[in-house]
């Protein structure tokens, strides 16, 4: 008996199509990370359908781990993964509860494993983003609580795996030494995602895109001086990508303001809608991080 | 005798998936969820042990059938009860409740006569499984 099903009908039904087609639009660059997406869609998809003609039994496991610097975009595609996830129906409700050390680690004796299952319960339905997950674990010290919340995560991961789906995200490195030290918890993690840092046109194309969300513009000279902006600053420390991107361009705005406040002080008063949007060279050159650089 | 109190309690037992529907149903309209137990299952025992705290601000039924679980591995063989608490002002009063875990054996209510003054007689229930300490009754 061969049964026949139709691939097209279930990617139809799921409208995953508008999600992976809105990541591709809206994140730039981060390639690998869309191919695995792409890929871990595909797999699901595949599921569905044997499921459907009773193939697979069980739900595949769907823990994953975001690892990459600060600012490439973990939580935006946690949000997108929680979408996807929704929409071909591997978890009820599709919300994000995002959480850090903090949320789920308590300060004293019994204070923790109720801290965590609150968390866990808020959680299930959706998804749980656990940000600068390895902070849970604490080397150092022996007696530390984020072991207990690790466990008990462990139990819910493991016998409530149609309810919630758990998604790490941290440094690689940092993130490495942790499943070293819980190999419980890598084994329960299916799909290792990692994303890489952002060339400096990428950065250039988000710092267009921030500008154009944010109803401002470049024109030629201040567009030459963000490229500048994004070479020096690619270099100094605590360099977080895009969200350096946007706090440079939250400081510009910020002297962008002033100066024209302080030009039509200066003048009558009036001020051309054009010069109300406009980022100038000087807003960007004015920068701490142009200073550095010549030191 | 099977107790009846609550919703759905004339009804066969609710399975865990039918368990979660009511809860997300109750979610939807915005209450709180509690699980509560007790081994005094008299109609006029309103206070039930809680198990945890009311649960605000969950999303999915998955989350009280996980508390539901825990209560019923702690305590098998005794009433559980899943409440929904409508918390909005001016209503501030329990909108749901019904049974989700029985014992297996209910030995029921017994009528009790008291002779009073005048020949006058109070008729009281009482719970034949009441008459055990906590904790031996079912």
């Amino acid at each position: 008996m061969s049964e026949a099903i139709n691939l097209k009908a279930i990617l139809k039904e799921a409208q995953i199509q508008d999600v992976l087609e809105e990541l591709d639009r809206e994140l730039v660059g981060l390639l690998p990370v869309k191919r695995r997406i792409r890929e871990i869609a595909a797999f699901l998809l595949v599921s569905k359908a044997r499921q459907k003609v009773g193939l697979e039994a069980g739900t595949p496991s769907l823990h994953m781990c975001f690892t990459g610097n600060p600012g490439t975009g973990k939580t935006t595609v946690a949000m997108k993964m929680a979408a996807i996830l929704h929409r071909l129906g591997y978890v009820r409700k599709g919300h994000v509860v995002s959480v850090t050390r903090d949320d789920l680690v308590g300060q004293y004796i019994g204070h923790t494993a109720p801290k965590t299952k609150e968390v866990l319960k808020k959680a299930m339905g959706g998804v749980l983003f656990i940000d600068e997950a390895y902070y849970l674990y604490r080397p150092e010290n022996e007696r530390d609580y984020g072991q207990e919340a690790i466990e008990i995560m462990l139990q819910v991961m493991e016998n409530n795996r149609d309810d919630l789906v758990v998604i790490l995200a941290g440094y690689k490195d940092r993130m490495d030494t942790f499943f070293q030290s819980n190999p419980g918890m890598s084994s329960r993690i299916a799909h290792h995602i990692d994303f890489p840092d952002y060339e400096p046109d990428e950065l250039m194309a988000i710092a267009h895109s921030m500008v154009g969300q944010m109803h401002y513009q470049f024109d030629a000279q201040s567009e030459r001086a963000m490229v500048d902006y994004i070479a020096h600053r690619r270099g100094q420390p605590h360099f977080a990508n895009a969200r350096s991107i946007r706090n440079a361009l939250d400081r510009a705005r910020l002297r962008q303001a002033n100066r024209v406040f302080d030009s039509a002080m200066a003048g009558s008063g009036t001020i051309q809608a054009e010069a109300l949007k406009t980022i100038t060279e000087e807003d960007i050159r004015a920068s701490r991080v142009f200073s550095a650089a010549k030191e | 005798m099977r107790i009846t109190q609550g919703q759905f309690s004339f009804l066969p037992d609710l399975t865990d998936e039918e368990i979660r529907k009511q809860v997300d149903y109750a979610i939807g309209r915005g209450w709180a969820l509690s699980v509560e137990w007790t081994d005094d299952p008299h109609p006029r025992n309103t206070y039930w042990n809680m198990w945890g705290i009311p649960m605000f601000e969950i999303k999915d039924g998955a989350a009280v059938l996980f508390e539901v679980n825990a209560c019923r591995k702690a305590h098998s063989g005794v009433y559980i009860k899943v409440n929904a608490f409508d918390n909005t002002r001016g209503v501030e009063s329990m909108c749901m409740s019904f049974i989700v875990q029985r014992p297996a054996q209910e030995p029921g209510f017994g009528l009790v006569r008291q002779e009073a003054g005048g020949r006058h007689i109070h008729y009281t229930t009482h719970s034949y499984a009441t008459d055990k300490p906590m904790g031996e009754r079912y």
